[in-house]
């Protein structure tokens, strides 16, 4: 009898087999999982979470019998029935359903559900979103370093000893110098041992004792032969990106645009944080006037005031200039308002934006929130915002605009958005 | 007979390995020395829930190749288990030589106990002396043949890429139900020789491949129109009701390593063809043996009071049988059916009443209970056993009636016979067949094909009492078969005179096959 200990082992075995799943299950899967995400908070999204799928495309057929034909059964229990009894038949059980008799299990029609980790959930929610036009690459600070193989070198630590090299080396060198091969001596010695003839003799002892000497000079591995793998660092070219989270918290915005802008912000932070590691987030507020803030205060501070979109874009500008060189960086803005703004402030926004903006950004997108079905309203004239945006998109600058309403339909805007695009770029 | 042990095995619920050995050796000493078993080396293992789970999830097996449904299944385990919807067993134990016992961490000390009793010595026993065992499985090279397979399966993943192994193993094990030899004659099965056989066939390929033999010209076809319907059906081993075996040998349009892949499905539905058939037989003789090895130990002072107490705890609900009314009622339940009929075939050795003299007059009073169930567990599976064995006594015990469902039948369900003289046989008769694969699984087999003409396969389904395929599964299932057979198929469902009552046809999807 052998006793193991099991435990130790590697955990995870049926890891491949859960991949493989969800890999089979994919498409429905991903669809649960955007379902789910919409009527969950953000901090909820990032725990991951129990989903449930329709079985079908899922299924393991057998042939087996199906209800109906003629069922005989035993069963235990019997306590008031005497032969020629009858039982009826539950309402709405049909055929063999009604006895219970060996009909156990039955089709496992509902839904499916299970667990997926934080990971996996996330995969499947982000999956196809990206950055659009992430362009400019450069040489980052060290971070990003890469170790490759450079050949071989003639120090090292002995775990990099390349043995083939070695040996190989050492082969050439001893072919090159003559080194006698040990048979030959064996074959003279066989021959010496067998010779009776003296003079005979001593000749083949000179030569095994010159053999040997030879053998003893030159050796089997000599220091000189040995090399060992060498590595070097390299750096990677990154590519640096900055994102700018522009929001409108004035005092026309009501609670229930915040909260759309807010849960657009957490989207994209989620998505910038988890798939971009050089991705920096600049959040700035503005009411009449805009101010840099940290993302707490971003997303949990309430402030309030006038409108001055200009404001923010100025912000904006500057940080561009003093901080993010357009050069080095891919420069990203997602944009949030009601669509309000002081009158007079349009054209000074179409410019700022013009000039300053858009020729340094990647991608511009603006998202217009609004009261809840106000955007299903045709005979809503188009807010402030909105007109300036539409016609510098007629002009041919790239924006990028959608107009949201609805919690529900924040994630699928922003989808949209953030879809990766194949077709080639259309900046201006 | 009873000398007590000054020291019990154990106090409380904490174990370490050096008492498992303890355990094992005084359950070895009651198993072979008192009650005469005959097992193979056992292996204990000890594993966590997490790997109880992965175990669940490849039925059971240690190491099993890769597909997306064990993955299913274990997220399935995974989930009820979560929830607190479902326990996990105690043990895993695996037909195989060494015969190794999963143990689970987190049992008590007493639960170890029982499951060591149970599984290294009840099974053990079990799958070294059934019949069906002995015939079908072989226990020494299970393990290597899993492994070959393994290996096989993700040789064939890496060569011929992952989407088309999983679809043919999505349309293998579809089939795999069906893919038995039901009855012996062939060579016992040696899977040492299996994973040979295929590394020689593929050497002999690659040695005596010869580019000249695709160039060669064919010679005009051999004319066979003339075979007649018999003589072609004979030819090709028909009827044939090893789907997969068929497929293998027959189908004309799979490459070697989908036909390699199908005898691996067909190989590992065979092993467990016993174990389906022995489920009664193979839990009530675990049940049995643990019960025996437990009380003895208590006896001998083994054990204390309160781990016995905390033994006939979990005994009793494994032996539990709601009666058919319970909503917990699912059939029978084979812990307790098994270990009911050994009880009272031990009694009727034992200590006979009349009746059990006048129905079992070749065992009753015999006197060694243990050589009579020795016996029975080599030489009978449920079915036989049922058939034989189950008593008028333990009939009554269990209250045990017969039902009979007709739809036509609008009253409701006949009560057809109840625990009396007039229903003992008819009950026990009907019982037994509820345990007969042959009543249970769908009759289907492959009837014609005529590979001359549009090799459209033709199965027939021999309905029994008028049960017909559930329509939806058949026609998936049918459908994994038309892609590997790579031509149309037929199922026609047909009753005890030849009429067909329901057809099924399916034509294949260029999912599986290289375009012809």
């Amino acid at each position: 009898m052998q006793i193991l200990d099991r435990r130790l082992n590697p955990g995870g075995k049926s890891l491949e087999n859960r991949q493989r799943f969800l890999r089979r299950a994919k498409a429905v899967i991903q669809r649960a999982v955007r379902d789910s995400s919409q009527d969950r908070n953000i901090p909820d999204i990032l725990q991951g979470g129990e989903i449930s799928i329709p079985p079908d495309g899922l299924g393991e057929p057998r042939f087996r019998s199906g209800p109906g034909g003629i069922q005989d059964a035993v069963l235990p229990g019997n306590r008031t029935y005497s032969e020629g009894d009858y039982i009826p038949r539950p309402e709405g059980g049909s055929g063999g359903q009604g006895s219970g008799a060996g009909q156990g299990g039955g089709d496992a029609e509902d839904a499916f559900r299970f667990m997926l980790t934080r990971e996996e959930f996330l995969d499947l929610f982000l999956e196809d979103l990206e950055l659009p036009d992430l362009a400019k690459r450069r040489l980052a600070d060290v971070e990003r370093e890469g170790v490759r193989r450079a050949g071989y070198t003639v120090s090292g630590s002995p775990v990099n000893l390349a043995v083939t090299q070695t040996m190989r080396l050492a082969m050439a060198r001893r072919i090159a110098l003559r080194r006698p091969r040990i048979q030959e001596v064996e074959q003279l010695e066989a021959e010496l041992a067998d010779c009776t003839d003296e003079p005979h003799r001593v000749t083949l002892q000179a030569e095994i004792d010159r053999l040997r000497t030879r053998m003893r000079r030159i050796p089997y591995i000599d220091p000189i032969d040995i090399r060992f793998r060498r590595f070097e660092t390299v750096p990677r070219p990154i590519a640096q990106a900055v994102m700018f989270c522009l929001m409108d918290v004035s005092g026309s915005m009501s609670e229930h645009m915040k909260d759309l802008a807010k849960r657009f912000y957490m989207l994209l932070y989620i998505f910038l944080t988890k798939r971009y590691r050089h991705v920096e987030i600049v959040f700035i507020r503005h009411t009449d006037r805009a101010e840099e803030v940290d993302e707490e205060t971003f997303f949990r501070s309430p402030a309030t005031g006038g409108t001055l979109v200009s404001s923010a874009l100025e912000a904006m500008q500057r940080i561009v200039r003093e901080r993010y060189r357009p050069e080095d960086w891919n420069i990203y803005a997602a944009q949030a308002s009601d669509g309000d703004n002081a009158y007079g402030d349009s054209e000074m926004t179409a410019s700022l934006l013009t000039n300053a903006i858009l020729p340094v950004s990647q991608y511009f997108a603006y998202l217009e929130v609004g009261e809840a079905g106000q955007h299903d309203n045709p005979a809503m004239p188009n807010s402030a915002l909105w007109g300036v945006y539409e016609r510098l998109r007629s002009e041919g600058h790239f924006l990028a605009m959608r107009k949201v309403s609805d919690r529900s339909e924040i994630y699928p805007v922003f989808r949209d958005l953030f879809q990766r695009r194949r077709e080639a770029k259309a900046v201006a | 007979m009873t000398q007590t042990l000054s020291e019990p095995l154990f106090h409380g619920a904490e174990w370490d390995f050096a008492m498992l050995q303890r355990l094992h050796d005084a359950c070895e000493e009651i198993a072979l020395g008192e009650l005469g078993l005959d097992v193979y080396p056992t292996r204990i293992e000890v594993i966590t829930t997490e790997q109880m789970i992965d175990a669940y999830a490849s039925i059971g097996m240690p190491l099993f190749y890769k597909h997306w449904s064990f993955g299913k299944h274990f997220t399935q385990h995974e989930a009820l288990y979560r929830r607190g919807m479902r326990g996990l067993a105690y043990e895993i134990v695996i037909n195989s030589s060494p015969c190794i016992c999963f143990l689970m961490e987190d049992n008590t000390a007493t639960m170890q106990t029982l499951v060591i009793a149970h599984a290294a010595f009840g099974h053990n026993h079990f799958f070294k002396n059934n019949y069906l065992f002995r015939q079908w499985t072989d226990a020494k090279g299970i393990l290597g043949y899993l492994n070959f397979a393994k290996s096989y399966v993700a040789y064939c993943e890496e060569r011929h890429g992952h989407a088309r192994v999983e679809r043919t193993l999505d349309a293998a094990h579809a089939l795999m139900s069906h893919s038995v030899d039901r009855y012996p004659g062939k060579k016992k099965l040696d899977l040492r020789a299996e994973e040979e056989r295929e590394r020689r066939r593929r050497d002999h390929a690659e040695r005596s491949y010869n580019d000249l033999w695709r160039t060669v010209p064919a010679g005009p076809g051999k004319n066979t129109t003339e075979l007649t319907a018999d003589r072609r059906r004979a030819l090709l081993g028909l009827p044939q009701e090893n789907i997969l075996y068929f497929l293998e040998k027959t189908a004309p349009r799979l490459e070697p390593w989908q036909r390699e892949l199908l005898r691996i499905v067909r190989h590992i539905a065979q092993y467990f063809y016993p174990q389906g058939q022995t489920k009664v037989m193979n839990e009530g003789t675990a049940t049995y043996v643990h019960y025996r090895i437990m009380t003895r130990l208590h006896e001998l002072g083994a054990i204390d009071d309160g781990a016995f107490m905390e033994f006939l705890q979990s005994h009793t609900n494994v032996i539990f049988q709601p009666a058919w009314d319970d909503p917990r009622f699912s059939g029978f339940n084979p812990y307790a059916l098994g270990f009911a009929m050994m009880r009272d075939i031990e009694r009727i050795v034992t200590n006979p009443e009349d009746e059990d003299r006048a129905w079992f007059p070749d065992i009753a009073g015999t006197g060694d209970a243990m050589a009579v169930l020795r016996d029975i567990w080599a030489n009978y599976r449920d079915e036989s056993f049922v058939s034989q064995f189950l008593s008028p006594r333990l009939m009554r015990e269990l209250r045990m009636f017969q039902v009979h469902d007709d739809p036509g039948d609008a009253e409701g369900v006949r009560v057809e016979a109840i625990q009396n003289e007039r229903g003992y046989q008819r009950i026990r008769r009907q019982l037994s067949r509820s345990y007969d694969v042959g009543w249970n699984e769908p009759n289907i087999e492959i009837v014609d094909v005529n590979l001359m003409g549009d090799r459209r396969l033709v199965l027939h389904h021999n309905v029994i009492n008028g049960s017909l395929l559930a329509e939806a599964d058949a026609t998936r299932v049918l459908q994994h078969l038309a892609d590997l057979w790579g031509y149309d198929v037929l199922l026609r469902e047909i009753d005890s005179t030849e009429t067909v009552l329901r057809e099924h046809a399916c034509n294949p999807r260029p999912v599986l096959l290289p375009p012809v």
